[in-house]
């Protein structure tokens, strides 16, 4: 088993696989009453967050807890962080502590590497600047695979955002990994010019959602982040939202067994519709049921054995 | 316990005709002990007590017209030897309809020895729910025991050094029925 898990990257389709059959086993123990496994008794998670983040962190705060973790939530806001201490102190601090794993979401791409340089424990990334975030990439493959049996051969398209998007990044690396097929579809100035070639060679473009639709197993929305939007991307929202967004119709021209996700959070009305976010079809809420199990599974296989 | 080499020396303790009438008797002593196997459930143990569970459930049917409901618990996640070894992937766990609140829970495995599976069994089951008893079957009782635990239902004892070494082979598992020792002074 890896050390850390910093990228979607680090996991070859044996690994990947184990992962989502633990977290297929972490998932039917969330229907006990007692839902607390010993597991990790005694090992110390620390989360650690420089970013704002409400799903991710309840949801890695629940894993570990639910292995009996005892967990530290760390979050930049109101700590040493706004007095001006650096990455590298806050991690020298944290290994004197003795944490065991660190959960990291960071604004700046590549923090996950520099952390688990400095520190003894193992590395989670949840989150870093626009590039990656691999659980979020397991929990959609798990999604994927419980909903449509598989992951081989999959046609899965991946639109809006693409530039700023660190859930796309990390699910064409994973997806590609297991066998998928996926299409990253969006507006010229939001898909990076070599992005498919980088990351992976058989990931497709396409500026034109209407027409790949027909073709599709998977189709996950991603958020609009204006927040790391310097400058207009794209005339107006509601343009955006009438060429990129899916609504009822453009849902009817999907094939009958495709499902939409979506990482969440939403911007209803934008790059989803309401209905659509709430139709049978939709998935948005078993992913954050999902995440916990596949945490679960990341913590487990990173600290459950020898150190 | 260091595991004998492959070209170990090694005496077949059951045949698999053995296996079967052991099986069947185990089957006959719960039918007894149970009073007809009224409320009781089998759960085995991932990864060969599943099979003999099933197996048992099948006699038991056999003989006495009852389906016994037959599940299977997986320990991984209770062990407590988890920091000394790489980390194990998960085994099933899948509890009959029904659940085994105020059932009796017939927990199977293949091979008793240090008796720490079983506490851990003990413990992932207080986690599932709770039984009004709980009994033990094995199929082969090696003795060596590191915890106050002991089993209702032996299939075989088989006296062992530490040296030595159980193998249980089941058709469902490993494309035979047979129990070998190996290693140590054969």
């Amino acid at each position: 088993m890896i050390k850390h898990l910093r990228s979607a990257a680090d996991l070859d389709a044996a690994t990947a696989t184990l992962i989502l059959d633990t977290a297929g086993e972490m998932a039917a123990l969330a229907g006990r009453e007692v839902k607390k496994l010993p597991t990790l008794r005694g090992r110390t998670v620390v989360n650690l967050f420089y970013e704002d983040s409400t799903r991710t962190r309840i949801s890695f705060e629940a894993a570990a807890k639910r292995l009996s973790a005892d967990v530290i939530n760390f979050s930049a806001k109101g700590s040493s962080v706004s007095k001006g201490e650096s990455l590298k102190d806050t991690a020298l601090t944290l290994q004197a502590m003795g944490a065991d794993a660190v959960v990291i979401r960071h604004p700046a791409s590549g923090a996950p590497h520099r952390l688990a340089a400095w520190v003894d424990g193992s590395v989670v990334n949840a989150g870093d600047g626009t590039h990656e975030h691999p659980t979020q990439a397991l929990l959609d493959a798990y999604t994927m695979r419980s909903r449509l049996g598989r992951l081989d051969g999959l046609r899965v398209a991946i639109v809006g955002d693409v530039l700023h998007s660190r859930v796309a990044r990390s699910n064409v690396l994973l997806l590609t990994t297991l066998g998928a097929q996926v299409t990253l579809v969006g507006p010229p100035t939001l898909i990076p010019v070599d992005i498919a070639a980088a990351l992976s060679p058989s990931t497709k473009v396409s500026y034109d959602l209407d027409s790949v639709l027909p073709d599709m197993d998977v189709v996950m929305m991603l958020r609009v982040q204006t927040e790391r939007m310097q400058d207009s991307y794209f005339p107006s929202a509601r343009e955006y939202s009438r060429r990129y967004g899916l609504d009822l119709a453009r849902m009817r021209k999907m094939p009958e067994h495709a499902i939409v996700m979506h990482p969440g959070p939403m911007n209803r009305g934008m790059e989803i519709a309401p209905e659509v976010a709430d139709s049978s079809r939709s998935t948005i809420v078993e992913q954050v049921a999902n995440g916990v199990s596949a945490r679960m599974a990341v913590l487990y296989l990173l600290l459950g054995g020898k150190a | 316990m260091a595991s004998p080499r492959a070209d170990a020396p090694s005496k077949i303790i059951l045949s698999a005709s053995d296996l079967h009438r052991v099986v069947d008797r185990i089957a006959h002593q719960i039918l007894e002990k149970t009073s007809g196997a009224t409320g009781t459930v089998l759960l085995g143990i991932p990864t060969r007590g599943v099979p003999l569970a099933h197996r048992l459930a099948a006699r038991i049917h056999a003989f006495e017209g009852i389906d016994v409901p037959v599940g299977s618990l997986d320990i991984t996640l209770y062990r407590d030897d988890l920091r000394l070894h790489a980390t194990r992937a998960l085994g099933k766990t899948e509890l009959p309809g029904g659940g085994i609140d105020g059932r009796r829970v017939v927990l199977v495995d293949d091979v008793l020895y240090s008796g720490r599976t079983v506490r851990a069994a003990l413990d992932a089951l207080n986690d599932e729910g709770r039984p009004s008893s709980v009994q033990l079957a094995v199929l082969v009782d090696r003795g060596h025991r590191q915890l106050p635990i002991r089993a209702d239902y032996v299939g075989k004892n088989i006296p062992t050094a530490l040296s030595e070494s159980v193998r249980v082979s089941l058709t469902e598992t490993d494309g035979l029925d047979e129990v070998k020792l190996t290693g140590g002074d054969l």
